[in-house]
């Protein structure tokens, strides 16, 4: 039986990571040189750890899937980054960074990393700020502030609805300082089909060519994973398109850990299904609850004329609504976390006080904050989101409320990793959102920004030395070694296993029906039974898929079919994964809601006596189900409490 | 509310740079008026693999309009006719029933077709390269609060750096010119004073690499303001002539 060892520093929560960096081992120049660090994905982790490796001195060859590697998902983030620099004097600190975290979490993550986190976010700000990150200011010249969910002072700094692209901006603009400097190699269009071990080390990676479908290799001393997260496992998610979970699936066959796989974040705020035919859920920051307020109307009559098409939402009376943000967490208000939001919202819809043709829908409403404020401060603050929704959804949001319901947007689960984001292969290590650590089972917002950047620019950097520094010895590596021509035969054997099944099912229509089962039976409200529905189900589309899956052309070609198909077979096992661990966790905690375990008043219901632990997924071979290892969560220096965001 | 509709495409097929490529016509029923363009050709999409035919390769990745990587010609104009949008945030609402939609890749010469609607932008990555940065390393920088920016500066290099890299700008320029690409990076960072110490050097060596990677000059049309998604200001590129020429005069 595998132990799991968290190398968690001694010493008091404020003192472990300068312990750590005080005692830690590092390379010299001149041997940084000789060590090749592969980083697959340039998002706000993979470009922020790949410039920054660079800078220091490292080889490093860096992997993206679009034509650039400005393009990464985490340029849609909107909202925001948190950090507790107390600019606004109101009362903010690490320790309170920290706190609402663990707390947002629903105390399912790990204090030390929680609290690196909370520390390393102030020089995130000043790091981006030096780079030309151009952050929303006061007239004075200083830096503005917002706040976000899940807290009480305002500590998110801002650029207009677009943080996460000024943000990745800025790191691209790291990187390729980097790339023109020769320091960083960069690899575009390239997916990344597998990890290749040597002496159970991971050494090198196996490498689709998009554009011709020729498979290459590459060998480095150590590899680093920034590939996201694995939302479009649920087919309609915020995720981009090319989203996915195939780097972390891979990695988990080869025996890392795949950690709470069922802590999926769905967030309250994205613009409503409306067809069959849809290709991905808008998200609408959640910033907007700063001044919008949620509501559903009072009586199911008006519901359902507006349903019908037979009243509009400004025709209801302010006594005829129902804020029921407001009314059931008087304290927070509209800015509850995530995961009681979206709740509060299904709970509204499933009693029948929902609202869009479809029912699954309720009202974000910016006319009180525009009486109040003006039209004007709203445009300056949200313009490019309302211009967004207005463009989807053909309605004025200044004039009639938003429609908005919750969709998958975040996993805060992932392939587990150490203190040092080593996951449990040596040599391979996980950053961002990829990776299991920060968040618990339910992410704040603006948090995801400040873990990419503070992974990839201020903790991986130095945790990958201590690994690397008994690495100097080890000469490049050649990739004409048996373990890089088996990793590359297996690749081959399974594509061509995909392209040779010409059944009558597309890739799409399968994702789809992967979709549907997700968001039915492992989605907002889980309960045994649905889960095991779910087991069966998804064990039945796997035989469809492998059995009846049609991609057209040729496996050495670019080959667009092939690629969704290669991951949608990894989905499709996330999807599995996902199940397994929510029937696993009898409890309620954040993002994953058993039904069985809730309060009378339908909140969140933790079992700490058993449950307080992380649930670490052991791959044990095709058709065998995963086994499960525990990292007992103990909380030294926080109390765990029922989250109380009521009063 | 929602409607159908039934379109003609004529769409741009072509096997890979060095081929010819060619028109392909194609009819679709009954396409929901709330989806958007990309939707409509993933229907398409559909269809062909349906019918065991290759589909058609186009780029596009956040669909939210945030990423830049989608880059259809739709009817004579990147991102097509509406303004303010990129393809992905195009919805066929816009169309009327029986319309033709012809939709192409970018055509400029720095831009060689992969397949079918799919470019390769690589020289934009390039450009950023050569200069489209500012030389600090992680670590030691002082604190965010250090350095005041007055709100009007700040919210003018924000305007700048909303930027996406698409290229609809030099997809639309007659010239095939980059410049109001180059001049959004280079006035983001000459505007702020982290930026302002390497001014000068920035400015020459994007215009340099530009030149170099097949971009054509700029004549002042202004097609690319017009063309932009993401509404960057023409007075960006008046910004990069003037901060190009103060350096070049200095050497």
């Amino acid at each position: 039986m595998s132990t799991i060892d968290s190398k968690i520093p001694k010493g008091p929560l404020a003192e472990k990571w300068t312990n750590y960096k005080n005692t830690q081992k590092l390379v010299n120049p001149a041997n940084k040189r000789r060590l090749d660090i592969i980083v697959i994905g340039t998002g706000l982790a993979g470009a922020s750890a790949a410039a920054t490796l660079g800078e220091l001195g490292f080889n490093v060859l860096n992997f993206c899937m679009q034509d650039s590697p400005r393009r990464a998902h985490s340029i849609a983030a909107q909202g925001g980054i948190n950090a507790a620099k107390n600019y606004q004097n109101d009362g903010d600190s690490i320790y309170r960074l920290f706190y609402d975290t663990i707390k947002g979490g629903d105390y399912r993550a790990r204090e030390a990393n929680v609290y690196r986190l909370a520390e390393v976010s102030n020089n995130i700000i000043d790091q981006c700020v030096a780079q030309g990150v151009p952050f929303a200011r006061e007239y004075g010249g200083t830096l503005a502030n917002r706040s976000f969910g899940g807290a009480q002072v305002s500590r998110t700094f801002y650029a207009k609805g677009q943080t996460g692209q000024q943000l990745l901006l800025g790191a691209y603009s790291a990187l390729s300082r980097q790339i023109q400097k020769g320091s960083v190699k960069e690899y575009t269009r390239r997916e990344v089909l597998d990890i290749v071990l040597i002496d159970g080390r991971a050494r090198g990676v196996i490498v689709r060519n998009m554009t011709n479908g020729k498979i290459e290799r590459y060998a480095a001393h150590a590899v680093v994973m920034a590939t996201g997260g694995y939302g479009n496992a649920y087919f309609l998610s915020t995720n981009a398109m090319h989203s996915n979970g195939s780097v972390a699936i891979q990695a988990y066959r080869k025996g890392a850990y795949f950690a709470n796989p069922c802590y999926v974040q769905i967030h309250p705020t994205c613009i409503p299904v409306h067809g069959d035919y849809q290709s991905k859920l808008t998200l609408m920051s959640e910033s907007l609850r700063n001044d919008g307020r949620i509501w559903v109307p009072k009586k199911k009559e008006d519901a359902e004329a507006i349903r019908a098409g037979k009243l509009k939402p400004t025709q209801i009376k302010e006594e005829d609504r129902d804020y029921y943000l407001e009314r059931r967490y008087p304290a927070f208000g509209n800015l509850v976390p995530r995961d009681v939001a979206s709740r509060a919202a299904k709970e509204r819809c499933d009693a029948g006080y929902g609202v869009a043709p479809s029912g699954l829908a309720v009202y974000l409403d910016f006319s009180e904050a525009i009486n109040r404020l003006g039209k004007d401060a709203i445009k300056a603050k949200y313009g490019n989101l309302f211009q967004m929704y207005e463009k989807i959804a053909d309605e004025n949001p200044y004039e009639t409320p938003m429609m908005i319901y919750p969709a998958i947007h975040y996993t805060m689960g992932g392939i587990w990793v150490d203190y040092e984001l080593q996951t449990s292969i040596p040599g391979l290590f996980a950053i961002g959102e990829c990776n299991f650590s920060d968040h618990g089972a339910n992410r704040l917002g603006a948090s995801a920004l400040m873990q990419g950047l503070a992974d990839g620019y201020f903790v991986l950097p130095y945790t990958i030395q201590n690994y690397l520094s008994d690495q100097i010895q080890v000469p490049r590596f050649s990739v004409d070694t048996p373990e890089f021509e088996e990793a590359e035969r297996s690749v081959v054997e399974k594509e061509n296993r995909i392209l040779n099944i010409q059944g009558h099912r597309t890739v799409d229509s399968i994702h789809k029906d992967l979709g549907h089962i997700m968001w039915e039976y492992v989605g907002m409200g889980r309960t045994k039974e649905s889960l095991e529905t779910a087991i069966e189900k998804l064990k039945d589309l796997k035989k469809e898929f492998w059995s009846n899956v049609y991609v057209p052309g040729k496996v050495e070609d670019l080959n667009i079919e092939l690629g969704k198909a290669l991951r949608l077979a990894d989905f499709i096992e996330i999807g599995e994964l996902i199940a397994h661990d929510a029937l696993n966790r009898n409890e309620s905690c954040g993002g994953h809601f058993r039904e069985e375990y809730q309060t009378p008043e339908g909140e969140a219901l933790r079992q700490d006596e058993e449950y307080s632990y992380v649930s670490c997924w052991k791959y044990t071979g095709e058709g065998s189900a995963p086994e499960l290892l525990k990292e007992p969560l103990d909380y030294e220096f926080t109390e765990r409490k029922t989250r109380n965001y009521k009063n | 509310m929602a409607k159908s509709i039934n379109i003609t495409l004529k769409v741009w097929r072509q096997k890979d740079a060095k081929s010819k490529g060619h028109f392909e016509t194609y009819h679709l029923e009954n396409i929901s008026t709330d989806s958007s363009f990309l939707e409509m050709l993933d229907i398409l999409n559909e269809k062909l693999v349906d019918e065991h035919k290759e589909p058609i390769a186009f780029d596009h990745d956040c669909r939210e309009g945030i990423c830049g990587m989608c880059s259809l010609y739709i009817n004579g104009h990147p991102h097509g006719y509406e303004s303010e949008v990129t393809t992905c945030q195009l919805h066929m609402r816009k169309f009327k029933d029986g319309d033709v939609i012809t939709v192409e890749p970018w055509r400029s010469r720095a831009f060689p077709v992969i397949r079918d609607l799919m470019v390769d932008r690589g020289a934009y990555d390039k450009i950023m390269q050569a200069g489209g940065y500012i030389s600090v390393n992680t670590g030691g920088t002082p604190d965010a609060n250090a350095i005041p920016i007055s709100k009007e500066i700040a919210d003018e290099a924000m305007d700048a750096a909303t930027c996406i890299g698409c290229g609809a700008c030099a997809a639309a320029c007659k010239n095939g010119s980059a410049m109001l690409f180059v001049s959004a990076k280079v006035s983001q960072l000459a505007l702020l004073p982290q930026g302002k110490l390497e001014a000068a050097r920035r400015a020459k060596a994007m215009v340099a690499k530009m030149d170099e990677l097949g971009f054509g000059n700029c004549t002042n049309t202004g097609a690319c303001a017009a063309e932009c998604p993401k509404s960057i200001s023409l007075s960006n590129i008046a910004r990069l002539n003037r901060e190009f020429l103060c350096a070049k005069l200095k050497d």
